[in-house]
């Protein structure tokens, strides 16, 4: 050791330089190295043996046993997971289209000028997200109650309808959830419509009320195509989201999984930790992630598309 | 301009928007403030038509029958001590990174921030069943230690830090430290650190309100009642035989509370965070 560094010392300027940038890797790996550790064990792990758990039978604690696709075939052909993945798309159009329509028209309103309270409207918009899922899921679940008192079919009954039974008929339950979601999310996304419009320069509208437009073809040709990017990102989002539907149904229906509300990511966890079914519940979340993927490919698509 | 005379012109479509903005701004206030009409009456209120609208008497009954079915305040305290260490780790550690990646010089360093984008596509459910297996050959089942270290992983957090650092840190500023001696890591601590503090405020309230509000990770892991969080806990209050609504909602009301006061207090903060932050990425 003490021999090596005499003979360093006589070029320890021009070494030093050259130590510098190796000096600069060495941090580089090291300040990056904690997430890599981490998502190895954590995260990239536990992806790859989920394909590989789902092509075994196990329990969690016995013997693993090859089975090939059964779990697959057993998935498939379970009439339960198809019941899933349909609530699943029904209350994903339910829960997340009436929120990207009913969001821009509110970032529409907000953004007209001269508005008064704006910032009181603003917070009171994103208040249901700061509330958490759970609680939501909770309050809107007794709001929903079955009988004449619950406070949705009260109000129902002003108007002499009702009472619906929100908890266990087949559109109740999926109404009810998709209201919870809808209620949690539409302030959410009218703020970032609300960048977004905030982001088009007054000029444009002001020419274009030069040239005559309407308060229609203001919307058509300028607000619309302008906010393109940002609404492509909230339906992606969202779509995204409500294909991983699970507090929501959990809090609402309970653990009966009631076929009416059962989602994908609740088959999974059911048959994950209900039924201990480990190489079902990774074919499923295998399932899950490749739907993710189709549904994705199909959101960039239609985007590029709408782009050009 | 234009649109100023057009709104001062047509009063009535002026009325209307303010007419939508307050149904709005009622419609998403209206649930929260009945969670505190009904965590202060008696079921019996919540039960009858019409349901009760006006606060009660019920406010101590209600919260002492939520402290006597499950543990309230632990929950909560496990929910700050999960969301404020996760937090500050995923600050430290994708702070390091993002600095890493913007002002350091490695090879292979593009690939490794690509690959770090491609993890954030992934959906959180597809490795959920052996994530349970290690967290259980770790022993830390009913641990807070397993929502804590997982929740430092953070992909957006790098790729946000790192946007930040690039442009809010002078590469003139890195250089004249490092030629005064000054060490990789006092160039991060001393001269990166405190630029960034705004990216730190962004990624803090992202990830304690996402720590905070999760429920299918800690429902899976935590499974002992000492180690609820207070999502977890809220749902023991709706799985009694008997359904006494005035005392969940109690539970509710008071579990929400305390981040509604945050919010109201940070406002602004919050709102840009949680929504610049989405769409930038």
């Amino acid at each position: 050791m003490a021999q090596l560094q005499v003979k360093k010392h006589p070029y320890a300027p021009k070494r030093s330089s050259l130590s510098e940038k190796k000096k600069d890797a060495i941090n580089g790996y090291l300040y990056i190295s904690p997430f890599f550790l981490l998502f190895s064990i954590f995260g990239l792990f536990p992806i790859l043996f989920s394909f590989y758990l789902g092509f075994q039978k196990w329990n969690g604690l016995g013997e693993m046993e090859y089975v090939g696709f059964l779990n697959f075939k057993l998935i498939l052909s379970d009439p339960l997971f198809w019941k899933a993945l349909s609530n699943t798309m029904i209350m994903w159009l339910l829960g997340t289209l009436p929120q990207l329509i009913i969001g821009i028209i509110l970032a529409y309103a907000l953004n007209s000028v001269l508005i008064k309270f704006k910032s009181i409207f603003r917070v009171s918009i994103f208040m249901p997200y700061v509330t958490s899922t759970v609680a939501v899921a909770i309050v809107f679940g007794i709001m929903f109650n079955n009988q004449e008192f619950g406070l949705f079919n009260a109000i129902l009954g002003i108007f002499d309808v009702g009472p619906i039974s929100w908890g266990t008929s087949e559109w109740g339950v999926k109404v009810a959830i998709s209201t919870m979601v809808f209620w949690r999310w539409v302030g959410y996304n009218t703020i970032i419509y609300l960048a977004g419009l905030q982001a088009i320069p007054n000029e444009l509208y002001e020419a274009s009320v030069i040239d005559g437009a309407t308060i229609r073809q203001k919307i058509q040709y300028i607000t619309i195509p302008l906010l393109r990017p940002i609404i492509i990102f909230t339906v992606f989002t969202s779509t995204i989201g409500a294909l991983q539907l699970f507090t929501e149904p959990l809090i609402f229906i309970g653990r009966t999984y009631r076929q009416e509300g059962i989602t994908v990511v609740l088959y999974l966890y059911r048959e994950a930790f209900t039924n201990m079914a480990f190489g079902p519940a990774s074919a499923t979340a295998i399932i899950l992630f490749l739907i993710i993927i189709v549904i994705s490919s199909i959101n960039v698509f239609v985007a590029n598309r709408i782009a050009r | 301009m234009s649109e100023m005379k057009i709104s001062k012109k047509f009063s009535l479509s002026k009325l209307l928007v303010y007419l939508l903005l307050a149904m709005a701004a009622f419609l998403s206030i209206f649930p929260l403030y009945w969670m505190f009409v009904m965590a202060t009456n008696h079921n019996s209120a919540i039960n009858s038509v019409p349901p009760a609208m006006i606060p009660g008497q019920q406010l101590v009954t209600n919260f002492t029958n939520v402290i006597n079915t499950i543990d309230f305040f632990g929950a909560i305290w496990n929910s700050v001590i999960v969301a404020s260490l996760a937090t500050l780790g995923t600050l430290f550690l994708c702070s390091l990174a993002g600095f890493a990646f913007a002002k350091l010089h490695f090879k292979g360093k593009e690939f490794f921030f690509i690959f770090i984008l491609v993890t954030m596509m992934i959906p959180p459910q597809l490795g959920l069943i052996p994530q349970y297996i290690i967290i259980t050959r770790l022993g830390w089942l009913n641990d807070l230690r397993a929502i804590i270290v997982p929740g430092i992983i953070d992909a957006f957090g790098i790729f946000w830090m790192r946007q930040y650092i690039s442009s809010n840190v002078p590469d003139e500023l890195v250089e004249a430290a490092k030629i005064d001696g000054c060490s990789t890591f006092r160039v991060y601590w001393n001269i990166s650190v405190p630029v960034i503090i705004p990216a730190f405020a962004t990624l803090a309230i992202i990830k304690f309100m996402y720590i905070w509000n999760d429920f299918l990770w800690p429902l899976v892991v935590l499974r002992d009642q000492s180690s609820h969080t207070i999502q977890v806990a809220l749902r023991g209050l709706i799985d009694n035989y008997v359904r006494d609504n005035g005392m969940i909602l109690s539970g509710t009301f008071w579990a929400t509370v305390p981040l509604i006061i945050v919010f109201l207090l940070l406002n602004r903060l919050f709102i840009s965070s949680l929504t610049e932050g989405a769409v930038k990425s």
